[in-house]
């Protein structure tokens, strides 16, 4: 224990961290009371409704944000093999005993009306054991053995969020893919997947795969004839040419003969393949048209028809967003969309300046994590990514999600306010 | 572990450009794109619609026509309704519990939680009833509807009636109308429907995603209130109008009666009628069906839609001109051998009785045949015998000036034009200006290719009781409590006669009632003038009958027309006597010659089937208004009528054929 600790357990706290924090966490319970809006319990002091069991999971969350600040930092590191082991295990869990709310069997109950949700934490302990296995000495992500098991950590978790099935939370798993690309991952890597999500949409949107495999090969020998001739490029243009192609056959093969049809549905609506503003449809159509209803400035807090009469699905949980854009109008969004990239670049500025390769990576594991989930969710209500069933971080109405976003801020905070130590 | 440090600006870039993505559509959907704001309104809006009373229409006395009675539909929202006394609530309503659950079952299918009818139109009776019990029966309620009623059963073709707004009627009222909405189809309910309908009332309702009322919109600033329909005051006079549909009960026929002075309608009889309550409510649908069936056409709108030869009731209009052009003076005479010679063709008089000596008040009174077609052979053919077109086409429009051959635009719909061939129509006929004044001597006496309807013979008379004038005939006197009157009934349409030749021609029409050929139809007391008609046709003569009274300053105008039942003297001037009498003196007297109106009620002139259907039929009802009365108009009628229509061409050509030859009068 060192004496500066012992001035303060705040000391060395990053305020401006939990000033957008709590910000995130009062605009999301104000959304949630307006969303959610009963006449009957009209202040946040009733536990029956959605905003006051929100109220609860923003103090619980804060007394365990403050319970955080007093361990010890070594901690986190030296049991994120005891916190996967555990998330691991409820996974398996919930697969068995596991309550099947719309579809996924996602929730084990707790009585009382409380459910836990597992894979919300899964994305915490796997960041941590992500940490703890790349901060180790001898570990280098450019050697294939350790890229190994680094995915290995990744993709158990997510095989089992997948037998849910929950594609949503499966998905925010490949965010970590920034983790391993800071840490020394071949770029072609990034440039590969921003490749694949070109060509999936290409392939799908203009379902003739012969013109896309005519457009790659002509592109790939004009780099090749513009490019010095060497071997090198030759091969690694051949490789890359040979992998999109084979992506873009997967990609059909996956959609015509894996997907099911609802699947099918919301990514063609996405796409704009087809519209289907009454049936499929709907909960995108009713979303888009609550936000853009809100303009400029908004229609004012509680004042949006669409999710005060429920036009809008889901409008505490993943739409949450509708309410923002509705009420609190561009303005709002602006806002919003604003503390939260405020949020994840505040977060590689603290992971760049830790002296310990744990916090460094385990802090761009948060980032990647909240980045990706606001990505999706605020993308999804708005039209332009397929609707897949991930909470707004902080905003969401929800115990799990909130506390799992809340323990992994704080463990940040906590790494951060000792970044000279090394864990 | 500092070697890829530069990486952090790249994984930063990628978030700043993303989220910047994010915020550019959201950019595009809430200020660019102005529609998600008019979707959400459309989606939490509903406007419900308060329909007003529709207007009443009085009789010129301030007597009812037509009003509004309400009926009552039960209505049901089946998510409110609790457990109650069935079989109670089935006795009240007349229904068993089978068709009480059907019933139910349709409206959960319909909404739970929308309200929807239950039972429809009930009488106030019955509604009495029910509305006691109503408050142990939740979930169910009443919804007043106003439908149209007519306590003398009375004029319903000029009444007309009111239906359900086609697709057509909502697209040309520029979404006015709503499905279900009703408008008037026929008569004055058409005529004067934007009169009539009110105002509607506007309701704005805020509900949710199930349909779920959530209060009014902006404390109802944008709602309005449903303003009645305004109330019409006819110009009929009830009490004549029912002596005489009573008249011509059993009768085919018409009766337009004009007060000459304002050409207000005070008689607008068209049988057969119909009881105009068989087209509201329940059995509406079937009733129409039967009346359309019906071999005498009912829906026929005689007074303006039937067209007659005028007969002898045109003789006063002939002379008129005469003497406007100079060509004749009251003291012309003609000596009447019973027969007049027209070239080789003979016109003869009624039974070819000789009148001997007559002058223009003589031939009127007598109805010679023989001096009216001396005069139109002496008007026409004053520019020499071959040179009778233009002489003919003035004529033509002297005629015009009366009403005859055109609309008179009368305030209701489907008014017919009547006949008066142009010069063109006899080139046709007689391949190219063949023809000459002995060929068309018949239209002297309103025959031949001559045919009006019976408004246009009744204002005729007005013309000749104003001495060259007539006001528009009209059926609505005025519009609303400030009783409004249209500025166009308040303009005389002069005819182009001089005032003074009416005097010999009105004479002679004195004459007709008080020694010609109807002086059985003598009112005491009263100078009527008038003139016989017996207009051949085909099958038995139309019985015509035109006049006005009294004599000096006159009240009324009338034409009466029974089909196919013989003489003018015998049917059509009783008639009219009984009709003027009772509107001059409100008591009909004992008449001399002793004819009773008691006589005429019962009297059943229906001409024979036989030539009567073809004759009809080839006047096709309107695709349109068949839909209205919710008559099934599959191809079948189209067809029918298409082929009439072919095979009654050469009949009517037959029928003109016979007629020149057979010219004659009474």
């Amino acid at each position: 224990m060192s004496n500066t600790q012992q001035r303060s357990f705040f000391f060395n706290v990053d305020w401006l961290m939990v000033f957008i924090y709590l910000a995130l966490c009062a605009i999301g319970l104000a959304n949630i009371h307006s969303a959610m809006f009963d006449e009957k319990y009209p202040t946040f002091l009733d536990f029956n409704t959605d905003y006051g069991k929100q109220l609860i999971y923003v103090m619980v969350g804060v007394t365990t944000g403050i319970f955080i600040l007093l361990l010890d930092t070594r901690f986190f590191s030296a049991l994120a093999p005891f916190f996967y082991g555990i998330t691991v295990l409820l996974l398996m869990l919930v697969l068995v005993v596991g309550r099947n709310v719309g579809g996924n069997q996602a929730w084990i109950s707790l009585g009382g009306g409380f459910r836990l949700q597992p894979s919300e934490f899964a994305k915490l302990t796997t960041c941590l054991l992500l940490a703890r296995y790349l901060s180790g000495t001898n570990i280098r992500v450019t050697e294939t053995k350790s890229l190994l098991v680094a995915a290995a950590i990744i993709g158990f978790p997510m095989l089992l969020i997948m037998l849910q099935p929950d594609a949503g939370s499966t998905l925010v798993f490949s965010s970590l893919i920034f983790v391993l690309y800071r840490e020394g991952l071949s770029p072609y890597f990034l440039i590969l997947e921003g490749l694949f999500i070109t060509l999936f949409v290409l392939t799908l949107k203009l379902n003739s795969p012969w013109f896309i495999v005519g457009a790659l090969a002509a592109f790939a020998v004009m780099i090749v004839l513009l490019g010095r001739r060497n071997r090198k490029l030759m091969r690694t243009v051949g490789i890359g040419l040979a992998i999109c192609i084979s992506f873009v056959f997967c990609v059909r093969f996956i959609y015509t003969k894996v997907l099911k049809p609802h699947q099918k549905v919301r990514i063609d609506i996405v796409l704009g393949i087809t519209s289907d503003p009454k049936g499929k449809g709907y909960n995108v159509h009713q979303s888009m048209i609550a936000i853009g209803s809100g303009q400029m400035w908004g229609r004012g807090y509680m004042r949006g028809t669409q999710t005060k009469f429920s036009f809008v699905p889901e409008q505490g949980t993943d739409f949450i967003f509708c309410t923002v854009g509705e009420e609190w109008g561009f303005a709002g969004s602006v806002v919003v969309l604003g503390l939260y990239l405020l949020l994840v670049l505040r977060i590689i500025r603290i992971a760049e300046r830790q002296r310990s390769p744990f916090s460094r990576i385990y802090a761009y594991g948060v980032a990647s994590v909240i980045f990706f989930h606001v990505v999706i969710n605020v993308g999804m209500t708005i039209g332009i990514v397929p609707s897949i069933g991930i909470p707004l971080p902080l905003i969401s109405y929800g115990g799990s999600s909130l506390l799992s976003f809340t323990i992994m801020l704080f463990i940040l905070i906590k790494l951060d306010s000792n970044r000279m130590g090394i864990v | 572990m500092n070697s890829f440090f530069e990486r952090r600006y790249v994984i930063a870039g990628i978030f700043i450009i993303l989220i910047l993505t994010l915020l550019a559509r959201l950019f595009y959907i809430q200020i660019i794109d102005k529609r998600y704001l008019l979707y959400a309104q459309d989606n939490v809006l509903r406007r419900v619609y308060q329909n007003p009373a529709r207007g009443p229409i009085l009789d010129r006395n301030g007597k009812i026509l037509v009003q509004n009675q309400p009926f009552y539909d039960i209505m049901v929202i089946p998510k409110q309704v609790k457990p109650f006394d069935t079989l109670e609530f089935c006795k009240l309503l007349g229904i068993d519990k089978a068709e009480f659950d059907k019933r139910f079952q349709k409206a959960i299918k319909y909404s739970p939680n929308l309200s929807s009818v239950f039972e429809k139109q009930l009488t106030p009776q019955l509604y009495a009833a029910f509305q006691e019990r109503l408050s142990e029966f939740p979930g169910f309620f009443s919804s007043t509807r106003y439908l149209r009623t007519y306590p003398d059963s009375v004029a319903a073709q000029f009444l007309g009636y009111i239906g359900e707004v086609t697709d057509r009627d909502i697209k040309r009222s520029g979404g006015y109308y709503h499905p279900g909405d009703f408008i008037g189809v026929t008569g004055v309910e058409r005529s004067y429907e934007d009169v009539l309908r009110g105002r509607r009332g506007v309701q704005n309702l805020l509900v949710d995603s199930r349909n779920r009322p959530k209060g009014s919109y902006a404390n109802g600033a944008y709602d309005t209130a449903a303003v009645a329909g305004e109330r019409l005051i006819s110009s009929l006079d009830l009490r004549i109008q029912k002596l005489g549909e009573k008249l011509m009960h059993n009768k085919v026929g018409s009766i337009v009666a004009i007060e000459p002075s304002t050409g207000e309608i005070l008689c607008y009889v068209s049988s057969p009628t119909y009881d105009p309550n068989l087209m509201v409510g329940h059995d509406r649908g079937n009733n129409a069906a039967a009346l359309y069936k019906d071999p005498y056409k009912p829906f026929f709108i005689r007074p303006i839609q039937a067209y007659y030869p005028p007969g002898s009731s045109f003789k006063p209009l002939s002379a008129l001109i005469g003497l406007q052009q100079g060509i004749i003076t009251p003291e012309t005479s003609y000596d009447c051998h019973g027969v007049y010679w027209a070239g080789n063709h003979p016109v003869p008089c009624f039974h070819h009785e000789a009148h001997g000596v007559v002058n223009l008040s003589g031939a009127v009174a007598e109805s010679c045949n023989g001096y009216f077609s001396m005069v139109f052979q002496r008007v026409m053919d004053q520019k020499g015998v071959k040179n009778i077109e233009p002489v003919y086409n003035t004529w033509r429009d002297e005629v015009a000036k009366f009403g005859l051959g055109s609309r008179l635009g009368l305030d209701m719909p489907s008014e017919g034009r009547g006949n008066l061939p142009k010069s063109t129509v006899y080139d046709k006929m007689y391949k190219g200006p063949n023809w000459r004044s002995s060929t068309i001597v018949s239209l002297a006496i309103g025959q031949g290719e001559l045919e009006a309807t019976p408004l246009q013979m009744a204002n005729i008379e007005c013309v000749i009781a104003n001495h060259g004038y007539y006001y528009k005939p009209h059926l609505i006197k005025s519009i609303g409590d400030k009783e409004v009157i249209k500025q166009d009934y308040k303009e005389k349409h002069e005819v182009g006669i001089d005032s003074q030749y009416f005097e010999p021609v009105i004479d002679g029409m004195q004459r007709v009632v008080e020694s010609g050929t109807a002086a059985s139809s003598k009112i005491p007391g009263i100078i009527m003038c008038g003139k016989t008609g017996t207009a051949q046709v085909h099958g038995e003569d139309n019985s015509v009958f035109v006049a006005f009274a009294p004599r000096e300053n006159p009240k009324i105008a009338i034409a009466v027309v029974v089909e196919n039942s013989g003489q003018g003297a015998t049917w059509a001037a009783p008639i009219a006597s009984f009709i003027v009498e009772k509107y001059l003196k409100d008591s009909i007297s004992v008449r001399p010659s002793g004819i009773t109106p008691e006589y005429f009620m019962n009297a059943n002139r229906l001409p024979d089937l036989g030539n009567y259907g073809e004759k009809l039929k080839a006047k096709p009802v309107p695709k349109d208004t068949l839909n209205k009365m919710g008559i099934d108009t599959s191809d079948k009628h189209e067809t029918k009528s298409a082929s009439n229509r072919k095979k009654n061409k050469p009949v009517q050509d037959k029928e003109l054929a016979a007629l020149t030859k057979q010219e004659e009068d009474e």
